[in-house]
This record gives structure tokens, sequence and C-alpha cells, in this order.
């Protein structure tokens, strides 16, 4: 068959194999500039280049890659989920109110299961709607989320009465800003809770390793990660955003498959809104407004392609790291915090800009 | 092979949309290990008529047989279910994913981790996706990369790889080459030709005369949504075939 060498040769083209090059290099191009920021920061910027600067920034940025976890899955298969800031706070709003509900002296555990599951189910909602209008009722996912994203903001406030709710228990501030590990020189590690019977200066020399939001967000990197690249459900969300026609011959059961991405994306928000309460003891409906651009940044800057069936959750992870340290390294630098927004600003129409480059030169 | 029960059989099949009798009363066989082409001018109802056969639309009269029992399909999947696959013009593929995953989109290979993790087994995606492209000696240099960045004719390549892979039992192709270079014709016709050898049939639809009397075994001609004629290939020719589809012998009869 002389045929079948024809087709096999068209591909050698050299043209053609230009193509996957620049796309393995443009995915690279985060990775350099990431590195590129780093080394900057740290010639400039004294205390930068310090494990427990790193390990501050990874506590910073948490909030935000958590959501922009649950915000790649939604723009690999096809959406965009704009309400994430707003079920956030009203996650941790109803968290909040449910935990300052409980009568004094129940247990630490049983508290803050009552936040996440209280929390959790009110993050849900919005999500599950998110889902059933876009999937079912096929109103393009900008507007249906928009209205969401207003619809999240007044029930957060209305429950919490315009104001802030502080949450006063005991012990609760010291989880949500507490560390995995503690470290005194000369005395060994403790696991948890600070060593016990430690005063003034001893208390000053601890070391904490490894707090609390980071690991709970590597945790949560870890399992996005292996859901999206091992499983169906994973799978099935870049076939989705690939070409929706062809995943429904498929067999793809394609409205029950985003209605679980919607889901997906309002329990991870909802996440960060219980966390946010633990780490400040206090719920607020507009915890995430600030975060949601800086995590849909996140995953653009990630290589997710918001026409859809590209992203992965290591490029997002790349996008928040990216954020995070320009966020910190400028102030460390004492450069004017408002530049860090045109800065990352800029950052995102670059990387749009690649992207589009990169499309271009593999479509040729 | 006409005593033999057909694969496909559907009688005095109709479909109106509206006032407009897209469809009128079609009969037709397609046996085992055989190539149907089907003709028409634009209009004359060879889509309409295949895509009652793959479930797309539902008939307003007449019947479906597959292998030797009426069917009736509400949607494609059903009639995918059963064994009957369609390669669709506008190509049923996601193109940004890579071949093996195209081949087994929505049937993903699972396997267990740990005992408790089910994750897709890509390891046997990939074996198995070059083993029944082999088979149909199909060569695509690197199965990994996007369907995207592949010529109209493997992507045509895959579709129909798909389908083997998952026993086709019957074949529609709709302008299987329509948008293809003339050298990817030729093997699209040539894979048509290798699904006969495995037994598989094909109801190939198609503008090009050359190319249905290329593979076709059995020409079925529609016009104005009647059947105005079938033919071996054996006993017909070009001019026979056109006259049909134009019409010119009911002309000639007035």
């Amino acid at each position: 068959m002389k045929a079948t060498k024809i087709i096999a040769s068209r591909s050698r083209d050299r043209s053609k194999m230009l193509g996957p090059l620049i796309g393995t290099l443009s995915n690279f191009w985060a990775w350099i500039f990431l590195l590129i920021l780093v080394a900057f920061f740290s010639i400039s910027g004294p205390g930068f280049f310090d494990i427990f600067n790193f390990q501050s920034i990874g506590a910073d940025m948490s909030l935000v890659l958590i959501m922009a976890l649950g915000q790649t899955f939604v723009i690999i298969a096809g959406g965009i989920d704009l309400s994430t800031g707003y079920v956030m706070g009203l996650a941790s709003v109803a968290a909040s109110v449910a935990m300052t509900h409980l009568s004094p002296g129940t247990p630490l555990a049983v508290v803050v299961l009552v936040g996440l599951v209280v929390g959790v189910f009110a993050g849900l909602i919005p999500g599950l709607l998110n889902g059933i209008l876009i999937a079912r009722l096929r109103v393009p996912p900008f507007i249906v989320t928009l209205g969401m994203l207003g619809i999240a903001r007044g029930a957060g406030f209305i429950l919490s009465g315009g104001q802030p709710v502080s949450v006063n228990i005991e012990g609760l501030g010291q989880l949500g800003n507490g560390y995995l590990a503690y470290y005194l020189p000369n005395v060994g590690l403790s696991f948890f809770n600070l060593p016990q019977n430690l005063q003034g200066v001893r208390l000053r020399d601890i070391v904490g390793i490894l707090p609390h939001p980071l690991t709970i967000m590597v945790l949560l990197v870890f399992i996005c990660h292996w859901l999206l690249t091992q499983t169906r459900f994973g799978q099935h969300a870049y076939a989705i955003g690939g070409n929706r026609e062809a995943s429904l011959r498929a067999g793809i059961s394609v409205v029950r498959h985003t209605i679980a991405v919607y889901l997906l994306s309002a329990l991870l928000a909802s996440i960060a809104g219980v966390l946010y309460t633990l780490r400040f003891s206090n719920g607020a409906a507009n915890a995430g407004d600030a975060l949601l651009l800086d995590s849909i940044a996140a995953v653009v800057i990630g290589g997710a392609s918001l026409f859809g069936g590209e992203g992965t959750i290591v490029g997002t992870l790349i996008g928040a790291l990216i954020i995070a340290v320009i966020q910190n390294g400028l102030v460390i630098i004492a450069v004017d915090p408002f530049w860090q927004f045109i800065v990352v600003g800029s950052v995102i129409i670059l990387a749009v800009l690649i992207d589009q480059a990169r499309a271009q030169v593999i479509s040729r | 092979m006409a005593d033999a029960q057909p694969i496909l059989q559907v009688k005095d099949i109709s479909k109106r949309f509206g006032g407009l009798v897209a469809v009128d009363q079609v009969s037709l066989e397609v046996h085992s290990g055989e190539v149907v082409g089907l003709l028409g001018d634009n209009g004359a109802g060879k889509s309409t008529l295949i895509k009652m056969i793959s479930g797309v639309y539902q008939p307003d009269g007449g019947e479906v047989f597959f292998n030797g029992s009426v069917v009736h399909f509400s949607t494609p999947l059903e009639a995918r279910t059963l064994g009957i696959e369609t390669i669709y013009q506008d190509l049923a593929l996601c193109e940004n994913l890579d071949a093996t995953a195209n081949i087994f989109l929505g049937r993903e290979p699972m396997r267990r981790r740990l005992g408790i993790f089910r994750t897709i087994d890509r390891g046997l995606m990939l074996t198995e996706s070059r083993q029944v492209l082999e088979q149909l000696d199909i060569e695509i240099p690197n199965l990994r990369r996007p369907i995207r960045q592949m010529s109209g004719g493997q992507r045509q390549a895959v579709s129909i790889a798909r389908a083997v892979y998952w026993n086709a039992h019957l074949m529609i192709m709709d302008e299987p080459t329509a948008a293809l270079s003339l050298p990817e014709q030729f093997k699209v016709l040539d894979l048509v030709r290798a699904l006969r050898e495995r037994g598989v049939p094909v109801l190939i639809i198609s503008h090009n005369l050359q190319e249905v009397f290329a593979v076709a075994d059995r020409i079925v001609v529609m016009r104005r949504g009647r059947k105005v004629g079938e033919r071996a290939k054996s006993e017909t020719n070009d001019n026979e075939i056109v006259s049909m589809i134009v019409g010119a012998e009911e002309i000639k009869q007035v």
C-alpha cells in the first residue's frame, strides 16, 4: 500500500516538525519565567531566598491555588467559573455562623468538622445551580457564573448581616495558623502542638515547619493532578472541552460530567473559604473577592486555553507560584505594592500572547 | 451471497420534513463483506437515509432490520452499541487528544492501582491502538501527538481504526474523502477495501463516481428521495449511472 507511506511522509514535513518543538518550549516558558523571577528577587531582595520565606509564600498562595485547581477543570472542560470568589466568601460566612452557634466547650475537632460540612454544603448549592444551568439549559458559562457571583455575594452578606462574622473559639486560630511540626533548637521536634511549658525567649526560638494551609494545598494539588491525568473524570474533561459533539457521540455523559466539574470547582472554593475562616478566625462574604482574578490568572498563565481542551494542574501550580513570587518579592524589595497588579496583569496578557503564537505555529 | 441473510436490510423506509418527502419508501440491503455505494445528486436523500440507519433520525415509515431483527434507534449511541459505526464528514474526534485517546474515547480501559484506585490504563491503550493501526496498515509515526497536528487522511484513518477496534458490524461512511488530498483519498479507499477483506460491510456515500466505481461491489442510486436504480458494478457503466442520477431515462420516456 503505497498511499500509506505518503500519509506518513507528509507529517515528517519540516514545518510540521516545528510544531511539537515550539509546543514543548512554550510549556517551559512559565518555568523559565519563574526561575528568572526567583533569581531576580534572590539577588535584589535580602531575605527572599530563604526556606521560611518560601514556606510563607506557599501559605499565602494556598487559597488562590486551591480555587485555581477547580478552575483548571472548568476551563479544560470549555467553561469558566466567575463565581468561585464569592462562593468562597459564602462558605466562610456559613462556616463561621455555624461554628459560633455551637455551645462553648464543644471539642475543637467537632467545631472544625461542623464548619467544614456547613461551609462546603453552602458552597455546593451555587455550584450545583451553575452546573445545571450550563449543562442542561445550555446558558453560556460566563453569564451563569457572573449571575451566580452576584447571588453568592448577596447570600453571603445577608447571612453575615453585612459584617464579617468573627469566631472566638479557644484554640481555633492557633489551629488555622498552626504548623505540621515545630522544631526547637537543642530540644527536638514536636508534631501538631507546641511543646509544653515554654516561656518567653524559648517560645521565640521555635521554628514552625509546614504551615497547615500549605500542607492542605499540596495534598489537594496531588489529588487534583491524579484526578486530571489518571481518571476518566479528567480524561472526559479534556474530551468535552475539545469537542463536545464528539464526546456525546462517543457516549460520554456530557451533562452529568459538566455538572460534576462545576461542583468540584465550588467544592474547592468552599474548602478555601473554610480555611480562610480557620486562619483569620472570621467569615467574610467578600473574602475571595480579590482572589478570583488571581486564581483565573494562575490557570491562564499555566497554559490552559480559554477555548477549552488544554491545561494541566502542574501548569496552574506554576502560574500561582509566579503570581505569589511577584507579590512577595515586590514587598521584599520595597516596591509600592500596587505595582504587583500591573506586573501580574502584564504577565497574563503575555501568557495569552505566547499561547496564540504557539497555536499559529502548530496550525500552520 | 443473495440467499444469505443480509447484515442490514431496509424496507420501504420513509422520512418527511414538513411537506417535503426526503426519503420515499426506499429499500436496500447490505450483505457481509460487501461495499455498497450510495450515489445521488444533492438533495437526493442519501444523507437522510443513512441518518435513519445510524439513529440520528427516526423513520416515519418502513422498517430497518439489522442481523435479521427489527431495530429502532432513538440515538446514534444505540446504533453504535449494536455495531453500526458511522464515519461523519465533520470527523467526530477530539482534536486536542491523541490517537489512542480518540480510539478509546468514552470507553477507556481501567485498571486497579493499590487495590482501590481505578485509573486509566494508558499502556494498554497504546499497545492496542498500535495493533489495530498495524492490522489496517495505517502508519502514524507518533501516537501521542494531538489529532490536530495530523493530516486529514490520518484523522480519517483514526476514525476508521476506532470503528474496527470496537468491532463494527457495519460501517457507514458519509463522503469520507471529501476534504482530502488525492493520495489520501486513495489511502481511505484502501482502508475501505481492507474493511471488506475483514468481512465488515461498508455503505459509502459519495458524489464521486470514480471513487464509487473503484471500491463498490454494488451501486444504489437515489433521486429526489426515491431509489431509482441498483446495479452490480460489473453490470453497469458510468453513463448508465450518470443518467440515473440526473434522471435522463425518465426524460427519454416522456
